[in-house]
């Protein structure tokens, strides 16, 4: 039984390495649809990622080893946060290793040496790219923290097995506590994840870029392992909503069939958060950087009305 | 109706008011104020009109159809027309230090609801919840007041503050009776004609409808 | 004569004086000097571990009376878990700053006598121990004096320069005027123990026993915890902080950043857990507020400094407000009756306490190497110091890592239980508190994700890019004192991080004298894995796993990719098609710092001016453009100045008195006899 549960956790960061790359790709393909495009189809980033894992790596004069260590770094602390984050099953054997908490300090620490790559090279747009980096994250952290632990009161924990337990359990779904949260992390993650308004993935214009600026110098299989990782971060942030928020169909129990419908749910949910995802990145214009206090400052409050609504209402 | 159900939405839709509220707080644009207006009106009237259904006060459905006509429809109509015929629609209001504010908004929900819950642990009512929100909301349009210059916005948190004031009676005692109400809004639709009227001569006396412009008013010494 | 822990650590402040006494024999012989006495502190410093290990792993409370001191006043001495756990956490940094000074040290021989810095040094590392051991006011407040009287004349100790006299200064006025404040809150209890009449109140025990009523317990406090924030560095009384440390020896100010400003930390949770006892929640709030302040203006500040020994000082403001965040809610628990989660935010504090001892010596023990190594502190004149400094780099960013609280270093553990106190606090009974101490919540974590911005920069511009300055001096790496000492303390950090469970059932002790119940930190099937300080349910974490995956998966994804010898080709960075990049090119740190400094702006005065020089008819085209950015500190001006200038006036007012006639002193003298008698009768 215990071994049945690995092969669980095996099977999901298996989907987590696959399914995210497809993930993105149908985001760019309904994006192309969207603005009229013919769209390279589902499986391009696959391609992608396959082509630049046989190309190799030019590294600048003066690269340290923090720049050639940091792709591996991220990639690991993605596959990590997929071992954590309920997709299919709830029990999985590592996820005690850490709660909601440790997932977005994971998250941090990837961020943490990609900022310090950005830096290592020492040229321009990679310095900007981690100022601002760090400084859209630490706005964007701290409404994270509100908006996980406005959940974790509801669920009176943080573990995140134990929140979609208790959500699932729950007498009601009308919880504006819980309606803020999530309006507030549709905002985080936006931000989080560096889509538009926030960041633009898609652009590499000097002025503009802020997460492609710091990784501009990689190039082979280091650029492979940050692009998938990027991705995988993306799937990530979608379960994790998807797990708080809307943890339907979520296997409670281990047999193979709850599971295999949980991984049809899981591909729905992509769909529709991709849909989503494809219309807010067309209705909205990248922001300025310093509007961004007011859009994440907006994600706060949504989360710290959620936190009052909770007291208030509940 | 199951009654559990009634009270969260009850408190959804407070939810919702006090959301507008905060949006209306930090909204910049003339149109976008009166939408946030208009949808701050309707969720207030659904609402009355639940606790009508729950508490079975059926003059409430009364007042809910008089928010519903006057407070989605007449007045942001009303609104619509006077921004247009003032020519303000394209004008972006100059709001200092949004996050600020939205900070003191968030104090000022804390504030109430530490001050109701005494009165909300007495209270046995379904909606005895809502009474913090419903005077945050209050406060929150005093707020937008205060932290505005544009004489359209100073109106929509006055109205927005009436709202407040509707939505507390509605939660402290299930609605004001029937003929206050009615009162209550015929003052409300004049008072909104009154300041169309004042809007026109303050456009024609200063060129603009900043109301820092009505420092000039100060005798000079 | 039996050993117990007292013992021990009384024997390792022997030592330490013997080494003082040692050191005024060896001036001579400054090689054989430096030598001798740090590694005579290493060894004392190892004594002192054993004997605080011990004293918190055997719950000893041992009392000791030294027949010393005035007559009939004898020197009371006293060691609990909680004198234990300081004690650990002081010698466990000064034994590795002692390690590391044998190599730094040295660097300043042939340049001047270091004589007086070895014996202050013990001094200092004596009086620090001295304050944990006191248990009367008499003898804690001559170890106060002595700790701060060493610490002066440490930071004072390249005196040529008038920046460093006027930095000791300051720390010496901030430092006497906390002492007076203790001295008094020592009074009153002391006082309404037993008459003030009589002086047998002095001992702490007899201040236990006290009944104090609230208003003149509040006297008491606010009057302790005034003196102990001003050592603590609490905003606003922290100006000193960002003075003291960046002038002092690096070693030194590894010791006043990490575990001198620990002391006033431990006189706090001394006066009010132990001494003073009961409580209202309202105290609890002020230290609550005052740490969440702390924290977040701390770290602002530190991300506006671009001298790393300032930076890391002003980073030593945020870290006391963090632990005062875990007290106060500690204080908060307490006074609402809720023993659970009081130990909860009091281990919180104390393991953040024992986390930045570690990280923040590591961090100018780091910065040491490179001052020692460039000769500057100026972080807009470094960079590229990893090539050349590459075990001082990789030690700096553990540092780096663990202050920033990321997993699975030490820091992100205290911050994690922190947390976890928060989201427990729905349970307190006044609605106020319930909504407002969750907003505090999201304030710690501002405080952590600043500070992950503040170490980025700090680590990003002195060892990433190229060098900035315009010769690159000849850079050493550091020598192997200061790299062992470093690593330990690198170590450390990381098995405070990865073991937790370990070191807080060891600490368990502490919450169970002074709140009344442990935490039991580890549950479940493994135990020691996991990290469940309330329930398994509620929450866990385990640092461990954390480790091991990530490197797991970093090797494993490495020898993957490694299987097939993939090329690696260098190349010149590609410069856009045009001129050569240079290193002036580079992003710099106040640069790094501009969007935060944009955005936080209100919080600082901040001048900041351009200018251009046009050339001639092209005026899109400047010859020249001089950039000037002022950050200062709001406190001076509207604490610090009005004091400043009330004083001035007050010794204006006095100055009158001053006749210079001997007549007129002598009716001063006479009218203050009249009164007194007047006034005695």
């Amino acid at each position: 039984m215990k071994l049945y549960k690995f092969v669980i956790e095996f099977l999901q960061i298996a989907i987590l390495l696959g399914i995210a790359p497809a993930f993105t790709g149908w985001v760019r393909m309904l994006k192309c649809w969207s603005q009229g495009r013919t769209s390279a189809g589902l499986f391009q980033p696959y391609r992608d990622i396959v082509k630049l894992f046989s190309k190799d790596v030019l590294l600048a004069d003066n690269a340290s080893w923090i720049f050639r260590f940091t792709p591996y770094l991220v990639f690991g602390t993605a596959v990590l946060a997929g071992g954590i984050i309920p997709m299919l099953s709830l029990e999985l054997p590592i996820a005690s290793t850490a709660d909601v908490i440790v997932l977005v300090a994971l998250f941090a620490i990837a961020r943490f040496f990609t900022a310090l790559a950005g830096m290592d090279i020492g040229t321009a747009f990679g310095g900007m790219g981690s100022s601002r980096e760090m400084t859209i994250a630490s706005l964007a952290e701290p409404a994270m923290l509100m908006a996980i632990f406005t959940v974790s009161l509801a669920s009176k924990s943080t573990s995140l097995s134990e929140m979609v337990h208790v959500i699932y359990s729950g007498q009601s779904i009308l919880r504006p506590s819980l309606a803020f949260a999530l309006f507030a992390f549709i905002l985080i993650a936006l931000a989080e994840t560096g889509r538009i308004p926030v960041d633009n993935p898609a652009t590499h214009l000097e002025l503009t870029m802020i997460h492609e600026a710091m990784i501009l110098e990689y190039s082979g299989r280091h650029l492979a392992l940050i692009e998938w990782a990027n991705m995988m971060k993306l799937f990530l942030f979608v379960m994790l909503g998807a797990a708080v928020f809307a943890p339907w169909g979520i296997a409670q129990t281990g047999d193979l069939a709850a599971i295999f419908a949980a991984f049809l749910i899981m591909l729905l949910k992509l769909a529709t958060v991709g849909i989503v995802l494809v219309i807010i990145e067309t209705g909205l214009a990248k922001m300025r950087i310093f509007r961004m206090t007011e859009f994440l400052g907006s994600a706060f409050l949504l989360a710290t009305l959620g936190m009052l609504s909770f007291f208030i209402l509940e | 109706m199951d009654l559990n159900i009634a009270a969260q939405l009850n408190s959804f839709l407070a939810a919702f008011v006090l959301l507008t509220a905060f949006g209306m707080l930090v909204q910049r644009r003339m149109f976008g104020l009166v939408h946030l207006f208009m949808w701050q009106g309707l969720f207030l009237s659904i609402n009355t009109a639940i606790v009508g259904f729950v508490a079975g006060k059926h003059h409430l459905y009364i007042s809910s159809v008089l928010t519903l006509s006057l407070k989605v429809i007449l007045l942001p109509y009303i609104l619509h027309v006077l921004i247009r015929r003032l020519k303000v629609h394209k004008e972006v209001e100059v709001v200092e230090n949004i996050p600020m504010t939205m900070l003191m908004g968030i104090a000022l929900v804390i504030f109430s609801y530490y001050l109701m819950s005494p009165v909300s642990q007495l209270s046995t009512l379904v909606t005895r919840s809502t009474l913090a929100v419903a005077l945050a909301t209050v406060m929150i349009g005093l707020l937008m007041m205060i932290t505005r210059k544009h004489a359209i916005t100073q109106i929509i948190g006055f109205l927005a503050m009436e709202n407040g004031l509707f939505f507390a009676a509605t939660s402290a005692t299930y609605g004001m009776p029937l003929v206050v109400e009615l009162g209550v809004a015929l003052d409300i639709l004049i008072a909104a004609f009154i300041f169309g009227i004042f809007f026109f001569h303050i456009n024609t006396a200063f060129d603009s409808l900043d109301v820092d412009q009505m420092a000039r008013l100060k005798e000079e010494d | 004569m039996t050993v117990t822990p007292i013992g021990i650590v009384s024997s390792a402040i022997l030592l330490l004086f013997l080494s003082v006494l040692l050191a005024s024999l060896l001036k001579n012989r400054q090689s054989l000097l430096i030598n001798v006495s740090f590694i005579m502190a290493s060894v004392s410093s190892l004594l002192g571990i054993a004997g605080g290990v011990w004293a918190v792993g055997g719950a000893f409370t041992i009392k000791l009376i030294l027949p010393l001191g005035l007559p009939d006043l004898p020197f009371h001495l006293r060691i609990d878990p909680l004198a234990g756990f300081f004690i650990t956490v002081i010698c466990l940094l000064s034994f590795f700053v002692s390690v590391y000074s044998i190599g730094y040290i040295k660097g300043y021989l042939g340049r001047r006598p270091v004589t007086r810095l070895v014996i202050f040094y013990n001094l200092f590392l004596a009086g620090m121990l001295m304050v944990v051991l006191a248990d009367d006011a008499l003898f804690f407040l001559i170890s106060w004096e002595v700790m701060a009287a060493a610490s002066y004349f440490l930071v004072m100790f390249e005196d040529e320069r008038i920046e460093n006299r006027r930095a000791a200064f300051l720390y010496m006025i901030v430092a006497h005027v906390g002492a007076i404040a203790i001295l008094l809150s020592f009074g009153v209890m002391a006082g309404l123990a037993t008459g003030f009449e009589s002086f047998n109140g002095y001992t702490f025990d007899a201040m236990r026993e006290a009944q104090l009523p609230l208003s003149w317990a509040t006297a008491a406090f606010l009057l302790a915890f005034f003196g102990f924030a001003a050592k603590a560095g609490v905003v606003p009384l922290h100006v000193w902080l960002p003075e003291a440390h960046p002038v002092a020896p690096s070693n030194v100010s590894a010791l006043m950043s990490g575990v001198m400003l620990k002391t006033a930390i431990y006189g706090m949770v001394r006066v009010t857990f132990d001494l003073i006892g009961t409580y209202p929640w309202w105290w609890g709030a002020i230290v609550l507020i005052l740490g969440l302040i702390s924290a977040v203006l701390g770290v602002l500040y530190a991300l506006m400094q671009n001298d790393l020994k300032r930076l890391l000082a002003y980073s030593s403001v945020e870290n006391v407000g963090i632990i005062l965040i875990g007290i106060g809610a500690s204080m908060i628990f307490t006074s609402f009756q809720m023993p659970l989660l009081a130990a909860l935010a009091l281990i919180a504090g104390l393991y953040h306490t024992m986390n930045h001892a570690m990280f923040k010596g590591l961090l100018f023990m780091g910065a040491g190497s490179v001052l020692h190594a460039t000769n500057e502190r100026n972080m807009e004149q470094m960079g590229g110091l990893i090539h050349r400094m590459p075990w001082t780099a990789a030690l700096f960013l553990i540092g780096c890592v663990s202050i920033s609280a990321l997993p699975p270093f030490n820091g992100f553990v205290s911050e994690w239980l922190m947390f976890q106190a928060f989201l427990l606090s729905p349970a307190l009974p006044s609605p106020l508190l319930k909504l407002l101490i969750p907003l505090g919540a999201a304030l710690l974590a501002l405080t952590g994700a600043l500070a992950a911005a503040c170490f980025v920069k700090a680590f990003g511009v002195t060892f990433l890019g190229h060098w900035r300055g315009h010769h690159m001096p000849r850079v050493h790496e550091a020598n192997w004192p200061m790299r062992t000492g470093m690593i330990l303390a690198a170590l450390t950090c990381l098995v405070l991080g990865v073991l937790p469970t370990f070191f807080i059932d060891w600490m368990d002790i502490i919450p169970e004298q002074l709140v009344g119940t442990k935490i039991s930190a580890s549950s479940g099937v493994y135990g020691w894995l996991w990290l469940a300080p309330v329930a398994r349910e509620r929450a866990s974490y385990s640092g461990t796993i954390v480790f091991i995956g990530i490197l797991l998966v970093v090797v494993a994804v490495y020898l993957i990719l490694h299987v097939k010898p993939g090329a690696i080709h260098r190349a010149p960075i590609w410069d856009c098609g045009f001129g050569k990049l240079n290193q002036r090119m580079q992003y710099s740190a106040t640069a790094f710092s501009m969007p935060l400094r944009r955005i936080f702006g209100f919080l600082f005065i901040i001048r900041e001016r351009v200018k251009l020089s046009p050339r001639g008819l092209y005026t899109a085209v400047p010859k020249r453009l001089n950039y000037y950015l002022r950050v200062r500190d709001r406190s001076w001006g509207w604490l610090y100045r009005p004091i400043v200038e009330f004083s001035f006036w007050v010794s204006r007012q006095v100055g009158r008195l001053q006749q210079g006639r001997i007549q007129a002193y002598l009716i001063y003298s006479f009218i203050t006899i009249i009164v007194l008698l007047v006034l005695s009768k």
